[in-house]
């Protein structure tokens, strides 16, 4: 009997010869990730009476979500995860001074097909780009997997969304994300394993697989996943933090769901306020005046996003009533942005840099919007009150639009100011230590 | 867990995401479940936290609680005393979080479409039905795995006992 890539690996882990959609499975996990919510795991677990951690090599913890901390309360809880990690022997534990948890785990190796990863943030889908089977979890699991190593999962039904065609020009990854969630909503693939496959998806960059698998939480699902092909084992050659096989879901296996998507078809699109699966045409909504633009987080904000907003604004100046934050996803990226000159540019017309990390995505620090204002961002949620104010706005759209539309001043089409992509790859084959391999 | 419980519904509609039902600004500073309780509902709702009663239930409508992992959006609503959650659909992490923290999660959309704010209901978990004066509508009772959790009071004392029997 054919199997998806979700029943094979959970029936590997579990021990079983074979699990079907809906069973209630036990697994180890490879990796489980916590991020800035460590401290308050660790006093989870200290409430379950166990002293010692199940298996420290388990964990990774990236501290991202308010860097460097902006008050005592949240440099307290720095500190006390600091100790946590020290007095258990966590190895995987990366400081304020690297960058978006997601981000960071990829650069170093961590995402590796065929293995299970557990995050506790929801964006934990983005494994899922590396063909992992990595999936958000929530504070107490992550505690006790700390404890017991075990984590308990339902066994999900699989969306396949076949990808064909190829972009238009200004149309990204992100707009086909959003595309997506705008055709099937945001509980369209609830609970289910997302497959992103076709011919286009293995054409798919690393970094715009990791866009795409983060969006996939937002249509509701357990899982993204892409294939993993010549692209992530190129990526991982010399990087991969452990050994890993491969799993792929057979040829002829059952899919509860196929969506098909042709890229030839999608335009820029904007997601409008207060939930991502209000997805409009750009078109219908250009000319909306917008006070900040937010080019960062785990979704876009990775070196071809920032080269992008560089070309956008290469002797331009932002409009004069729109500010524009810009985070890069992690401290290599920054690196290779300022060795390529992104930052300079960036800056120079405008653009107000930020420490790596998640900045004002959910309204901690670092342009949290004011009463009244429209923020558009190149992030995944713009929920009412997501950016630390319930009276202010948030229109989610690729960096390309968002890079014209902070020139503008107004939400804009990106194929108004259009970027060469040609000699954008070639100079994102110099950058060093956030390479992003192209393959178109 | 109680078999039966008595509340008053608290309706609300589609897609009630983890940023209205516990503001993301809150989620480092804010480490008191008490205190997590006053902030329940702030964004959607700001007479939720000062008026919810003891075995009130939440009756949403399709992807109850998407958006973020936080746990803290299951934990205020179950320190504010709400019985159980009725939702057309729950998003996946969302019926984690409830499961974990030992809230009922009931997934029944005739209940939706039948009972309004303010109604008087009546959940029992054994027979599996939500009783009121606009009718009885029957759930599937929760399966064995997602019983011991709930009846243990959550993930967290569910472990402990499962240690404590394996070390005994």
């Amino acid at each position: 009997m054919q199997k998806t890539f979700s029943e094979k690996i959970l029936a590997k882990y579990s021990g079983k010869s074979h699990v079907v959609p809906g069973e209630i499975v036990e697994v180890i996990p490879d990796i489980a990730m916590s991020h800035d919510n460590t401290a308050a795991i660790s006093k989870t677990f200290a409430k379950i009476g166990v002293d010692k951690l199940y298996n420290p090599d388990i964990h990774l913890v990236v501290l991202d979500h308010c860097v460097p901390p902006a008050n005592e309360a949240f440099a307290q809880n720095h500190k006390d995860i600091r100790e946590f990690v020290k007095k258990h022997g966590i190895k995987k534990f990366y400081d304020i001074n690297n960058g978006i948890c997601h981000q960071v785990m990829a650069e170093n190796g961590h995402c590796l097909p065929g293995t299970i990863m557990t995050g506790s943030d929801s964006h934990s889908t983005t494994y899922g780009a590396f063909g992992a089977f990595g999936t958000g979890v929530t504070r107490s699991e992550t505690a006790v997997i700390m404890a017991t190593g075990k984590i308990w999962f339902r066994v999900p039904e699989t969306m396949r969304i076949n990808i064909t065609g190829e972009f238009q020009d200004g149309v990204y990854v992100k707009d086909l994300a959003l595309g997506i969630i705008g055709k099937i909503r945001a509980d369209g693939a609830l609970y289910m394993a997302v497959e992103f496959t076709g011919p286009a998806a293995g054409k798919f960059t690393v970094s715009e697989r990791m866009t795409l698998c983060n969006l996939a939480v937002e249509m509701g699902a357990k899982v993204g996943y892409v294939p993993p092909d010549e692209v992530i084992f190129n990526y991982l050659e010399g990087r991969a933090a452990a050994e890993y096989e491969p799993v792929y879901s057979d040829e002829g296996c059952n899919y509860d769901a196929v969506v098909d998507m042709n890229l030839s078809e999608l335009e820029p699109v904007v997601a409008c306020p207060h939930t991502v699966d209000n997805v409009k045409p750009v078109t219908e909504v250009a000319g909306e005046t917008i006070e900040q633009v937010f080019v960062g987080t785990c979704n876009n904000s990775r070196l071809d996003d920032l080269a992008i907003l560089a070309h956008v604004l290469k002797g331009r100046h932002i409009d004069s009533s729109t500010r524009l934050v810009v985070i890069p996803a992690s401290s290599k990226v920054m690196i290779d942005a300022m060795r390529l000159g992104y930052i300079e540019t960036i800056v120079s017309a405008g653009g107000t840099l930020a420490t790596p990390g998640c900045g004002p995505c959910m309204g901690n620090h670092l342009g949290v919007p004011a009463t009244g204002e429209k923020t558009i961002s190149t992030a995944n949620r713009n929920f009412k009150g997501r950016m630390g104010n319930r009276e202010s706005e948030v229109f989610l759209a690729s960096p390309h639009t968002c890079a014209v539309s902070a020139v503008t001043g107004k939400i804009s089409d990106p194929r108004e100011i259009p970027v060469d992509m040609a000699l954008i790859f070639s100079e994102l084959r110099k950058a060093t230590l956030s390479p992003v391999l192209m393959t178109r | 867990m109680q078999t039966v419980i008595k509340g008053k519904v608290w309706k609300y509609g589609d897609d009630i995401n983890t940023d209205v039902i516990f503001p993301g600004k809150y989620t480092y500073t804010v480490n008191d479940p008490a205190e997590m309780g006053e902030h329940a509902m702030e964004d959607l709702d700001p007479d939720f936290a000062a008026n919810v009663q003891q075995n009130d239930v939440i009756l949403a409508g399709k992807n109850f609680g998407c958006g973020s992992s936080r746990e803290q959006a299951a934990v205020c609503l179950k320190v504010k005393g709400v019985g159980a959650i009725i939702a057309s659909t729950f998003s996946r992490i969302y019926f984690r979080n409830g499961v974990n923290v030992g809230m009922p999660l009931i997934t029944n959309r005739d209940a939706y479409d039948h009972f309004e704010h303010g109604d008087s209901i009546e959940i029992d978990f054994e027979k599996g039905e939500i009783r009121g004066e606009k009718g009885t509508f029957k759930f599937p009772p929760f399966n064995e795995f997602f019983f011991g959790i709930i009846d243990a009071g959550g993930l967290i004392p569910y472990t402990r006992k499962r240690i404590q029997e394996e070390n005994r």
